[in-house]
């Protein structure tokens, strides 16, 4: 990000998360997907970054690329993650992960269903990740092998139980003594979901992924979590990357937003901003395709470019109704327009071309 | 404990299941007190011509034998040898078949699909066919009947393990533990390894009854234990001279199978339709 305008460099400090040129692509059976495609994405501490785009664009791969869960077909072909002025992808992998994942980054998985283990009731389940991830936990605290044998000390142990109580009853789990006895099938998706946060935030992380955290539930539970998220993330000042393809959602929760479009961000902006003064063509037709009161559903016409072989340059010039010879040959590269804004396009819809 | 406890009442219910249970008590019941209620214990391998091929009486409830030997007592010993058999090749074959399975289902390289090919070559020959290959070349010995039985069936649990894990790696909480760096044995014994016990269990109960039925044919051919061994199948064998006017030599071995192999059947459907509610019913396993 730093090396391309003068004055919208921001100090290498100031972003707790820089995803610079991320390039990701899959084997598959039809050829190589290219999914992401010289992705930047930044987020600052205490700030809730909305990742928006529709099904398909590579959201879930980049919150995955973040969080090191790559399928095993997936290759990162260039691009760095930084976290905290660290490469998430060169650092030792034992460093990545006692160190950073399910302690600095955490996760908020999709489906509330499958993220508990069936079997075992929340209390193994959350003492299980505190004897691991507490932050009362030293840093190198029964490595390897031995940490099959090491024991959970007495005195954290207590203290994180103390600590997960207290956290059940801040995400508002009714009765938590009760709740830590129960098997995750005695709880509905939203106090899965409401469990997930608190099993999130438990580690006292800097940055929590949550990946379409409320998509699997109905809209009166939905405006609940987010409420939750948002006040939770607040007053803990820890950073959120949410991924959703609702930009209703996007708005309720988040300070900023980055559009994904078939693999490439295509523009970032101040949530207040992203609605009233989109500049990408694509971020526009997304806006005016959501439902308006006295006017018809507006789609964007088109389909989503096949990854196997996209378009190149941009990759929206297909559907593009600004788009010329220049968008069909290479990216256009990041065009600040001040207060945060960021645009990806050559031919932007300035103030001037709106009226 | 609970859940055991739960498990049990919940099975006791069904009474195809707690007869299938009190079966397979029985069976272990009489293994374990043969010396003590056998009423001829001495005649199980002692020779008594005079009293041969006797039909059933107050003195002998099953007849003897072409030996003169007590039946009901070589039925209650030949129990030992059955239940010896079915628990150390079901054991052994449970021993290399779920490490294979977890392992192959696991690591979804070319480790797991060579590994599931092998157990595809076991299981593409009928296993009654390769067991009798097995001992016809070790020889005959109960030895060699457990070898030949555990080298066969591994692969069954091997493909229910494998299936089973293949689906769980995809769920969220082991994904995040992935994530989180747990170490992949921990994830296998901790995550995935509780989770495949209801079918093992199942598949282990069903197999039971499989490996008696398949031992006692290897008796039959005479691949078994050698005599004068009271082992059911071989008594069966032995009978055919003498049939159809001494029935009652072919009757209480063939009962004693019949039964036993029974029981384990309906205690693995039960066990199946507690343990696993999805599947009631829909398919007979071997």
């Amino acid at each position: 990000m730093s090396s391309i305008h003068g004055f919208a460099v921001q100090a290498p400090g100031d972003n707790l998360l820089e995803v610079e040129n991320l390039r990701v692509s899959f084997a598959t059976e039809h050829g190589v997907a290219k999914v992401l495609d010289g992705v930047n994405l930044t987020i600052r501490p205490g700030e809730i970054m909305g990742l928006v785009g529709e099904s398909g664009c590579g959201k879930t791969t980049l919150a995955n690329a973040i969080l090191g869960i790559l399928a095993n077909n997936a290759r990162r072909e260039a691009g760095s993650i930084r976290f905290a002025g660290e490469d998430l992808l060169t650092m030792p992998r034992w460093q990545a992960e006692s160190e950073i994942r399910g302690r600095s980054i955490t996760f908020i998985p999709q489906d509330p269903f499958g993220s508990f283990n069936p079997l075992f009731p929340i209390r193994t389940q959350t003492m299980e990740v505190m004897k691991w991830k507490s932050p009362r936990r030293a840093a190198r605290e029964g490595r390897g092998i031995a940490g099959f044998f090491s024991r959970y000390p007495r005195a954290r142990r207590s203290a994180d139980a103390a600590a997960v109580l207290q956290m059940l009853r801040t995400v508002q789990i009714s009765k938590p003594e009760e709740a830590f006895g129960k098997l995750p099938h005695e709880f509905s998706g939203g106090q899965r979901q409401r469990l997930m946060i608190a099993l999130a935030l438990l580690p006292q992380p800097e940055l929590v992924i949550a990946d379409e955290p409320t998509t699997a539930l109905d809209a009166t539970i939905q405006a609940q979590i987010l409420k939750l998220l948002k006040r939770l993330a607040k007053e803990r000042g820890v950073s959120v990357l949410f991924t959703t393809h609702d930009l209703g959602t996007a708005y309720e929760i988040c300070d900023r937003i980055t559009v994904l479009y078939a693999g490439q961000e295509v523009e970032t902006a101040p949530v207040d901003d992203f609605f009233q003064r989109p500049h990408h063509p694509y971020t526009v037709r997304l806006l005016e395709s959501l439902p308006h009161p006295g006017r018809e559903l507006r789609e964007i016409g088109g389909e989503i470019p096949a990854l196997v072989h996209p378009p190149a340059g941009c990759r929206f010039h297909p559907r593009c109704f600004r788009a010329t010879e220049e968008c069909l040959s290479d990216r256009p590269a990041v065009t600040p327009l001040g207060g945060g804004h960021q645009v990806r396009c050559y031919h932007p819809i300035t103030e001037a071309s709106r009226l | 404990m609970k859940a055991a406890l739960d498990i049990l009442r919940k099975l006791l219910r069904d009474p195809a299941a707690a007869a299938g249970l009190a079966i397979v008590l029985l069976l272990v019941a009489v293994a374990v007190l043969a010396p003590l209620i056998a009423t001829h214990p001495e005649a199980v391998w002692d020779m008594n011509p005079r009293q041969r091929l006797l039909p059933p009486s107050e003195a002998y409830f099953f007849g003897t034998d072409r030996m003169g030997a007590d039946i009901y007592s070589r039925i209650l010993f030949g129990a030992r040898i059955t239940l010896t058999i079915a628990i150390t090749a079901v054991g052994a074959a449970l021993l290399i078949g779920v490490p294979i399975g977890l392992v192959s289902g696991w690591r979804q390289s070319w480790l797991g699909e060579a590994l599931m090919r092998i157990s595809d070559i076991f299981l593409a020959v009928p296993q009654i066919v390769l067991a009798i290959a097995i001992s016809q070349t070790l020889g005959p010995s109960i030895e060699n009947v457990i070898l030949a039985l555990s080298v066969t069936y591994w692969p069954w649990f091997t493909r229910l393990v494998h299936a089973e894990v293949h689906s769980l790696r995809n769920e969220t909480f082991i994904e995040a533990a992935i994530a989180l760096g747990v170490p992949a044995w921990r994830i296998i014994l901790l995550h995935v390894l509780p989770n495949v016990t209801s079918p093992i269990i199942v598949r282990t109960s069903i197999g039971m009854g499989f490996t008696i039925l398949t031992a006692s044919a290897l008796g039959f051919l005479g691949l078994g234990a050698p005599p004068p061994a009271p082992e059911w199948g071989r008594m069966i064998s032995e009978s055919r001279e003498f049939l159809p006017e001494a029935w009652w030599y072919a009757l209480a071995p063939g009962l004693a199978i019949f039964l036993v192999v029974m029981g384990f059947n309906l205690l693995g459907d039960g066990l199946r339709d507690v343990l696993d509610p999805r599947i009631r019913r829909a398919s007979t396993g071997r």
